[in-house]
């Protein structure tokens, strides 16, 4: 088995004339969460749109031996890839257990998807506690686990991670932040884009810089961290 | 009092007829955001349908609602995929436009068929009770009877079961639906069948209660039933259940007490005001726009 999970190669992303990603290529291996950063406009959710099938997109994009490009969404997920949008994307109408449920669309086995219920459930105790409530009166942290919670109920072997930080207190972001590191532990390969670069950059392994379009840096996690380009631009130290 | 009681038996055998269509209407608003403007003539075919099965072949009443509910349902999925899906992502106005296309089309082609007015075989030979004063006959306790199974049914398909909540998550959110692994053009589909198939049996309802058909039946009675999905908040399936009852009992009542060319005044000044009061309709909330 290959050691790559997934790999882009050249991937440009047109919104009509205007390029919003510029020819990019990296991997992501198996096991490790590679995080992507980058100021705001600089291509990381189109890169992720891209990758899970939501936007068109030129170039090449292959998780483990399979090509991904052209592919519907849905036939992306059963693939393996799941991907929680930017903003989250809960079903605001329907309740906790609900958007739980649709998470786990793709599965049949019914005995599975209880047991991965339970274990949702045990990562995020607050969802076991809200099940039958309406989504939308979740507050937003209770929402970015439920999406991080209805991500997992797919059973990907790739989760793709859009700012899961977003609008969150510090409290809760390193909470979510510590559930993404055991998820990862436990075995799931992650994608994280990500503002709060210095979090980012502490919890992946490798991280890639993307700078309007362009995929300007990568290497180890704690290399960017210490570069003085990241560090000056995105980290707030001269 | 007695007459006041028959005219309300009337009323409900009429609402239940306007809920079953007005169903397709909203349901398909509902996932869409699009007003099928061809449903009314898809009931109204319905019915053709039924009249020829019955020269074909004179089956049961049973079996003639099924079967034209599965052609119906079939006829629905047919214009959605034909004609609606490829312009899912057009301009709001092309989508209008190709929808009363598609109900001119299937209008003159009834027509085409049979210009003139036909006069339904009986389906089934209604045994009339006299009770309390009141004349009840089994055709409008199998009327109303069928409609209510059938709207629980439904109301049952979209709150319990996994096609149900994915149409009520494609209400909320069509972008994100997919990223669950959901095939929407499939789920959409299934919208368009369930409506046109609910369509179907007001259509073998309809006439089995009102025996003349015709094909201009779809303008008179489905944009009635679109009225009542309008008063009730289009997109909201109880809304359209409400508004419909509540329109065959004006209806009714108008009558009663005005002359019978007063009926459709009192209908839409009905809807003008509801509408004024209730922009959204009875039930209706305003859509949450998405950015
Ligand atoms: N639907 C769209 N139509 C046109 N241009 C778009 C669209 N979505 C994004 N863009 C443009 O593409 C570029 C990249 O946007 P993108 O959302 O990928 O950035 P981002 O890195 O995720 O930013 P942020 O950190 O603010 O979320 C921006 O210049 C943006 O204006
Ligand atoms: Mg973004």
């Amino acid at each position: 088995m290959s050691e790559t999970m997934l790999r882009v190669e050249d991937l440009v992303v047109r919104y009509g004339d205007i390029q919003a990603v510029k020819g990019i290529s990296f991997q992501v291996e198996r096991g490790e969460i590679l995080a992507l950063v980058g100021a705001n406009g600089a291509g990381k959710t189109t890169t992720l749109r891209a990758l899970s099938g939501m936007q068109p997109c030129e170039g090449s994009v292959m998780l483990e031996d399979r090509g991904l490009r052209g592919l519907s969404p849905d036939e992306i997920l059963r693939l393996g890839l799941s991907h929680v949008p930017e903003g989250r994307g809960i079903f605001g109408g329907l309740t906790v257990m609900e958007n739980l449920q649709l998470g786990a669309w793709i599965r049949r086995d019914k005995a599975a998807r209880t047991r991965d219920l339970g274990m949702v459930m045990d990562i995020f105790p607050r969802l076991r506690e809200r099940a039958t409530q309406l989504a939308g009166t979740l507050s937003g942290g209770e929402q970015q686990m439920l999406a991080v919670g209805r991500a997992l109920m797919s059973k990907a072997k790739i989760l793709i991670l859009d700012e899961p930080s977003m609008g969150l207190a510090p409290k809760l972001v390193q909470e979510i932040f510590s559930v993404i590191r055991q998820l990862n532990e436990k075995g799931t390969t992650i994608l994280l884009v990500e503002q709060n670069a210095n979090m980012a950059l502490r919890l992946a392994h490798r991280a890639c810089l993307l700078e309007t379009g362009n995929l300007v840096l990568e290497g180890p996690a704690s290399e960017l961290l210490t570069n003085p380009r990241v560090r000056e631009a995105y980290l707030g130290a001269g | 009092m007695d007459y006041f009681a028959q005219q309300a038996i009337n009323a409900i055998q009429l609402g239940s007829i306007y809920a079953l269509i007005a169903l397709g209407y909203s349901m398909v608003y509902g996932v869409l955001v699009m007003i099928n403007f061809a449903h009314g003539d898809v009931f109204m075919v319905s019915s053709f349908f039924c009249f020829l099965l019955l020269l074909v072949l004179p089956v049961p009443f049973i079996a003639a609602l099924l079967i034209v509910m599965l052609a119906t349902a079939i006829l629905g999925v047919c214009i959605e995929r034909l004609a609606y899906r490829p312009l899912r992502n057009a301009p709001r106005v092309s989508a209008i436009i190709t929808a009363l296309g598609c109900g001119l089309v299937i209008q003159n082609t009834t027509l085409s068929i049979s210009p003139y007015s036909q006069r339904m075989p009986e389906l089934f030979t209604p045994v009339t009770w006299n009770f309390a004063g009141l004349t009840i006959s089994s055709l409008q306790i199998l009327i109303v009877g069928i409609s209510v199974g059938l709207m629980l049914a439904l109301d049952f398909f979209i709150r319990k079961t996994r096609y149900g909540m994915a149409m009520r998550a494609i209400a909320q959110d069509r972008v994100t639906v997919p990223l669950m692994g959901v095939p929407v053009n499939q789920v959409i589909a299934v919208t368009f069948a369930i409506g046109a198939a609910l369509g179907g049996a007001a259509g073998v309802l309809y006439a089995s209660a009102y025996p003349v058909i015709s094909a201009t039946m779809g303008v008179l009675v489905g944009w009635k039933a679109f009225v009542a999905a309008v008063i009730g908040g289009i997109g909201n399936v109880r809304g359209a259940v409400l508004g419909a009852y509540l329109l065959g009992a004006v209806e009714v009542f108008t009558v009663t007490v005005l002359p019978s060319t007063y009926r459709d005044l009192v209908v839409y000044t009905l809807l003008l005001v509801i509408l004024i009061f209730k922009p959204y309709g009875l039930l209706g909330r305003p859509a949450v726009q998405k950015v």
